[in-house]
């Protein structure tokens, strides 16, 4: 084989997981080599059948070891798969001398196509899964790159992956993504966030097959192609002191949360996806400070239902033992719409029907995610919050319908408890008066809706960034008013915006009297470290 | 609604219910009508209208590609021994929403 030494090639994309990688440069999906057609029709057929079972082999395997939402488009990629109508379909074209890989992709094709022009949402939204089935097909029938030989460590350059392609790949060396197309938004990234891997995506048509060598930073969106010995270096640093920070930090994973004069703080988790909870330990922190459940309705699938549901959440209580869950009901609007569920006409989002103002008005949704909560909660240390509390009387028509799935429940002879029903803290109402929503088990300030409401700026404005500050003294005023109205009546209070997973905004937070904060998992070891340096009595 | 009747000697099953699934008969849904369609001997065909067309109710491209929303009627024939046991198990997955909770109650 040819040595090709090619000139380094600057790229930019958008940031979608932060992190350093440096590695060889693998190519994927419709950018690998071509399979040559061995011109035999018994041979097509045979090779075939075996990427079709080699595919399936994959997705059971997958399937066992991945739950919930990811499991469900699994199986509905194993059942096309194994369907006998789709199989005769790709045989009837080989036997007119079509190579297997021709065949299959120009089926796949026509049903991709069929879905994504599908008017509905939920049909259209197929068309991914079909295509993610599509190329693990192919690459079993070109025999080319296979997920579980890549190259630990390597940066993967594509178009497009799927979700399962990512959670078959072995991270535990490095790597990264590098995507032509894709989004932040993500499932993948999502994956990719959680998992620590960086990953660039939205670099447009790129020429990768001259290269043999990458640099990703995920934190910027850059890339380089065929680094030179200095940009090598440069980020081989970057990447050593990531490291060193983190070895840092991991020292004190498992040590308490405390402050240097000895005050201990409650440190909980926040959890956007179940996924995350498979490389977190229970141990290193109180809890978990704000579960999310947006992830169960993603934009483009079917609702989830109580099962499904229940079962997600049964699964965090698991994880937690004794320690206390907090899952906050469906905080959708604003900058998470989703279609069918959310307006579409509002023309301000962040100012409508949004958190509990949205799950109010669509109560059957409300009431199946009440049900799998209060199913879910005789299974640990369950507390229910609830997102967007304007007025008090969102509490108490939320608790009512509780006490409705409650009498349900116990009809249908069903296992259930009532959890206790707390609100986020986030609509600069609640903030100011607290004593209005005494009714309220515990309070959780939402510092980034907080923020941005009261001091009239957008998170995701450019223009208004500087304004956007969580520690402006009107916050930090409004956060200190909160605790000691939790401390006066006996209702706790805690923290679990973004700023409380930055070290810089620590001292403050404690200065204004929180002892309880809930941390992104991976600022765990930061928030510990910056603690123990921490002295409280000055503060 | 069933109504049983006898064609070419073969017991010939036929039912319809409605489709109250809030998202019709979308990916999960559609996995577990062919996975339960498929535990049965008999020929089990579905359709979207009384008359058809019937497409086989085992494939999950075939049944996926009805695109069938919430509120289609959905006919199911079956023909074959278990005929009238594989007509009313997927009559009953239809109506119990496929196990799920998700639609109105």
């Amino acid at each position: 084989m040819a040595v090709v030494i090619s000139e380094s090639l600057e790229l930019q994309g958008r940031p979608a997981a932060a992190g350093i990688a440096v590695g060889p440069l693998i190519v994927l999906g419709d950018l690998s080599p071509q399979r040559a057609a061995s011109g035999s029709i018994e041979i097509e057929r045979r090779d075939f059948e075996s990427a079709l079972a080699s595919a399936a082999h994959d997705l059971s395997q997958l399937i066992a070891r991945v739950e919930g939402d990811g499991s469900d488009m699994l199986a509905f990629q194993l059942a096309y798969l194994e369907d006998e109508t789709l199989r005769s379909r790709v045989i009837e074209v080989l036997s007119n001398g079509v190579p297997a890989d021709e065949a299959w992709q120009q089926l796949l094709n026509a049903e991709i196509n069929d879905y994504r022009s599908a008017d509905d949402e939920y049909f259209a939204a197929r068309s991914g899964d079909l295509k993610d089935l599509r190329d693990r097909v192919l690459r079993h029938l070109k025999g080319g790159v296979l997920e579980r030989s890549l190259a630990p460590g390597a940066v993967i350059a594509s178009d497009e992956v799927g979700p399962t392609l990512f959670l078959e790949m072995d991270w535990s060396k490095g790597g990264g993504l590098l995507l032509t197309a894709g989004s932040a938004s993500s499932h993948v990234a999502m994956l990719a966030r959680a998992s620590g891997v960086p990953m660039v995506v939205g670099l447009g048509q790129v020429n990768f097959q001259d290269h043999s060598e990458a640099v990703i930073d995920g934190e910027t969106g850059r890339a380089i192609l065929s680094p030179n010995e200095e940009q090598r270096n440069r980020y081989l640093l970057k990447l050593a002191n990531i490291k060193q920070q983190k070895t840092w930090e991991t020292a004190f994973l498992r040590k308490p949360a405390r402050s240097a004069d000895g005050v201990h703080i409650e440190l909980l988790i926040n959890v956007a996806a179940i996924e995350e909870l498979d490389r977190i330990d229970s141990a290193v922190c109180g809890g978990i400070g704000l579960m999310r459940t947006e992830f169960l309705f993603k934009d483009g699938k079917p609702l989830p239902d109580e099962e499904q549901q229940y079962a997600a959440y049964r699964r965090l209580l698991e994880w937690a033992g004794e320690k206390p869950v907090t899952i906050r009901t469906l905080d959708l609007g604003g900058d998470k719409p989703v279609r069918g569920l959310t307006s579409e006409r509002e023309k301000n989002p962040f100012l409508g029907v949004r958190g509990i103002r949205l799950t109010l008005v669509r109560s059957n949704v409300f009431r199946t995610q009440l049900r799998a909560l209060a199913r879910a909660a005789v299974h640990g240390n369950l507390k229910v919050m609830l997102p967007m509390v304007t007025i008090a009387e969102e509490i108490r028509q939320a608790g009512l319908l509780l006490d409705d799935v409650m009498r349900e429940l116990k009809a249908e002879g069903i296992a259930c408890a009532r959890p206790p029903l707390g609100i986020m803290v986030e609509v600069p109402a609640v903030a100011i008066a607290p004593e209005l929503y005494d009714e309220a088990a515990f309070f959780s300030i939402g510092s980034n809706d907080l923020t941005q409401y009261v001091m009239a700026a957008a998170r995701d404005e450019p223009g208004v960034s500087h304004l956007n500050d969580p520690t402006h003294p009107a916050i930090l005023k409004l956060i200190a008013s909160v605790v000691a109205f939790g401390r006066d009546r006996n209702i706790p209070v805690s923290l679990c915006g973004d700023m409380a997973s930055d070290p810089r905004y620590l001292r403050p937070l404690l200065r204004a009297g929180l002892r309880s904060i809930s941390v992104a998992p991976d600022a765990i070891g930061r928030v510990k470290a910056a603690l123990s340096e921490a002295v409280l009595s000055e503060t | 609604m069933k109504e049983g009747s006898a064609i070419n000697g073969a017991a010939m099953m036929q039912a319809s219910v409605l489709l109250a699934h809030d998202v019709g008969l979308h990916a999960r849904p559609s996995v577990k009508l062919t996975k339960l369609a498929k535990t049965f001997a008999a020929e089990v065909e579905l359709a979207t209208a009384r008359e058809g067309p019937w497409i086989d109710a085992k494939s999950i491209v075939k049944v996926m590609a009805l695109k069938a929303r919430k509120d289609t009627t959905l006919y199911f024939r079956a023909k074959g021994a278990d005929a009238e046991t594989a007509v009313s198990a997927l009559i009953s997955l239809v109506a119990r929403d496929f196990g799920d909770g998700s639609s109105d109650k």
